[in-house]
């Protein structure tokens, strides 16, 4: 049976760099399993994560990792959680086995057992060939493979990753993803993952966590959040787009321009009869003097809920 | 069939060490990554040599005895010896501090392997202790250690402990001048290591804050006519100090008292540093 219980909890918290308020009060609570936790640049992702770690202290709120008050037992908060940052980092000198082996004794490990799990799990993230060569010399891929290695070596309970595809080959990120989704879907280790992408989000995760400024902009289930309350269709048009967008707006409907030339129209509510949604923005665009030349229903994606989040924030 | 090994992700079930041990995993990888490489090890060897031309002439100092008076009294060994020896060792002292310590915390920044360490279940003062740890075993290692053995030698070959009962202070004096020396240069050389990524830039601000330290003294001194400030110098200061621990007239004319405090002074900040500077994450305000 799978474990319900939450993995993090956060419950208003509000941490502080200098002036700089980069979480706001937040509440929000992962389950276990795979959550993402999403959100724009400068979003607070990040620094969730670290304060999750004990890096840096909150000054108001409460942090829960495993049912563990982290300012309480940082350290035995550690001993069940790995980390794979987002920036480069390796202990200097060392090829990947001693650097692996290493942070398992690091994390409390005999040594012969922290040794063993290293070979183990650098086969296991696919860096078996490469183990003995040195760190340093390592390309981008191999080094977000060794991360993982290392956040994995001591069997942690969680796993925070913090964009963990970043300047991956598209090969590459999809084994990254493989990895990721195998750990948190047969593996039976909790995970966060915090990106900015939201392919990797939604092929990973069932869960999600959106942030915006420092605070929480929407979280629940994947499919909970794209939900039946509305309908996404795609639509390109000639003619003027603002008084378009202006009138969609106006009866009700959400747009969001793509970088293509293909709009997203979201239409929000409880289906109608069939071809309504159609009708209606026909309609609006025969009132705005526009021209539909492309109409078609989208499945909503990650994107859509991450949009309205943000807009919603 | 089973496959011969799994290679696939498995849980660990074995046993796990309580927290609070970090420490010695880091100071035993740092000791033996300095132990393999060649350089130090030439330096280390190097170190001891001071010792074994001593240790001859205690040899030659209790063989000879009488038979050869003029000799004798040459090589007369005498607790000023022990002062002396530490003196000479200090040279290697500063190198030893150099080369080990300058990239002990620098070249960890430049890896950003801060944010792995701390990340595991261990405190910030355990990863300081630990690196703090490999400084100390070795530049221990070139001043307690070979001090006491020549100590220990003086007895075997004078065959009688009437010099170490007749100077039974020479213990104490010899071990808290090693620890004074080996503290001082430890935490100074962790701490300039913690403010930068480049260990070679740290081994030049070491080397400054100790060859400038005692460039200012020497122009202040000459400026006002007198060893009174001398306390401005971190070598002096040690000097001074260990000076008065072996029993001798102090060489300078400042009070010993403030060469003792400006000494903990330096331990104090160093350790400030460190706090501030050994974190997970660098806040950039």
């Amino acid at each position: 049976m799978a474990d319900i219980s939450p993995a993090v909890v956060l419950d208003r918290v509000t941490v502080v760099y200098g002036t700089n308020r980069a979480l706001r009060d937040v509440s929000a609570v992962f389950p276990s399993g795979a959550v993402g936790l999403l959100g724009p640049n400068g979003a607070g992702k990040s620094t969730m994560l670290k304060s999750l770690l004990g890096f840096i202290p909150p000054v108001s709120g409460r942090l829960e990792v495993l049912g563990l008050n982290v300012a309480d037992k940082p350290l035995e908060v550690r001993a069940r959680i790995g980390y794979m940052p987002e920036t480069d980092g390796h202990i200097p000198g060392m090829n990947a086995v001693t650097f692996v082996a290493y942070c398992g004794q690091l994390a409390g490990l005999p040594k012969a057992d922290a040794m063993q799990r290293a070979h183990e799990v650098l086969f296991y993230v696919g860096l078996g060939e490469a183990r003995y060569r040195n760190v340093e010399t390592y390309s981008t891929g191999m080094k977000q493979r060794i991360k993982l290695a290392q956040a994995l070596v001591h069997d942690p309970d969680l796993v925070f990753l913090d964009e963990p595809t970043n300047g991956m080959d598209p090969k590459g990120r999809e084994e990254m993803l493989e990895l990721i989704r195998d750990i948190a879907h047969n593996k039976g280790i909790s995970l966060i993952l915090s990106s900015h992408l939201l392919p990797d989000v939604e092929y990973v995760c069932d869960h999600v966590v959106v942030l915006d400024k420092g605070a929480v902009a929407t979280q629940g289930t994947i499919d909970d959040l794209k939900g039946p309350s509305g309908r996404v269709y795609e639509v390109r048009v000639k003619g003027e787009l603002a008084p378009f967008i202006a009138a969609l707006e106006g009866a009700g409907m959400e747009c969001q321009e793509t970088d293509e030339d293909v709009m997203r129209v979201f239409v929000p509510g409880p289906l109608g009869a069939a071809g309504e949604d159609q009708r209606r923005i026909c309609t609006i665009a025969g009132q705005s003097h526009t021209q539909v030349r492309h109409l078609k229903a989208s499945l909503p994606t990650l994107e859509d809920v991450f949009a309205r989040a943000i807009g919603e924030a | 069939m089973s496959p011969i090994h799994d290679q696939s992700y498995r849980r660990y079930q074995g046993d796990r060490r309580p927290v609070g041990h970090a420490w010695r995993v880091i100071a035993g990888d740092g000791i033996r990554q300095m132990l393999a490489k060649r350089v130090f090890l030439g330096l280390f060897i190097f170190a001891w040599i001071p010792f074994i031309v001593r240790a001859v002439q205690m040899y030659f100092a209790t063989s000879l005895g009488g038979s050869v008076p003029q000799a004798s009294a040459f090589l007369s060994i005498s607790p000023n010896t022990f002062r002396d020896f530490l003196d000479q060792q200090s040279v290697f002292v500063f190198f030893m501090t150099i080369y080990i310590g300058a990239g002990l915390i620098a070249n960890d920044r430049r890896a950003n392997a801060l944010q792995i360490y701390l990340s595991k279940p261990m405190l910030r003062m355990e990863y300081i202790g630990g690196k703090l740890l490999v400084l100390v075993s070795f530049l221990l290692s070139v001043t307690l250690v070979p001090a006491l053995l020549l100590l220990v030698l003086q007895a075997a070959f004078a065959g009688n402990l009437t010099f170490l009962r007749a100077n039974l202070f020479l213990i104490p004096a010899v071990v808290l001048s090693s620890f004074i020396i080996v503290t001082v240069a430890s935490f100074t050389m962790l701490a300039l290591s913690s403010l930068s990524k480049s260990s070679r830039f740290v081994a030049v601000m070491y080397t400054g804050a100790i060859f400038f330290t005692s460039a200012l003294y020497g122009a202040l001194s000459l400026i006002f006519g007198s060893t009174r400030v001398a306390w401005v110098s971190i070598g002096a200061n040690m000097e001074q100090v260990i000076d008065v621990i072996f029993r001798k007239t102090p060489r300078y004319e400042v009070p010993t008292v403030i060469c003792a405090m400006v000494l903990l002074a330096l331990v104090v900040v160093s350790i400030s540093v460190l706090e501030r500077r050994v974190r997970g994450v660098e806040v950039v305000s």
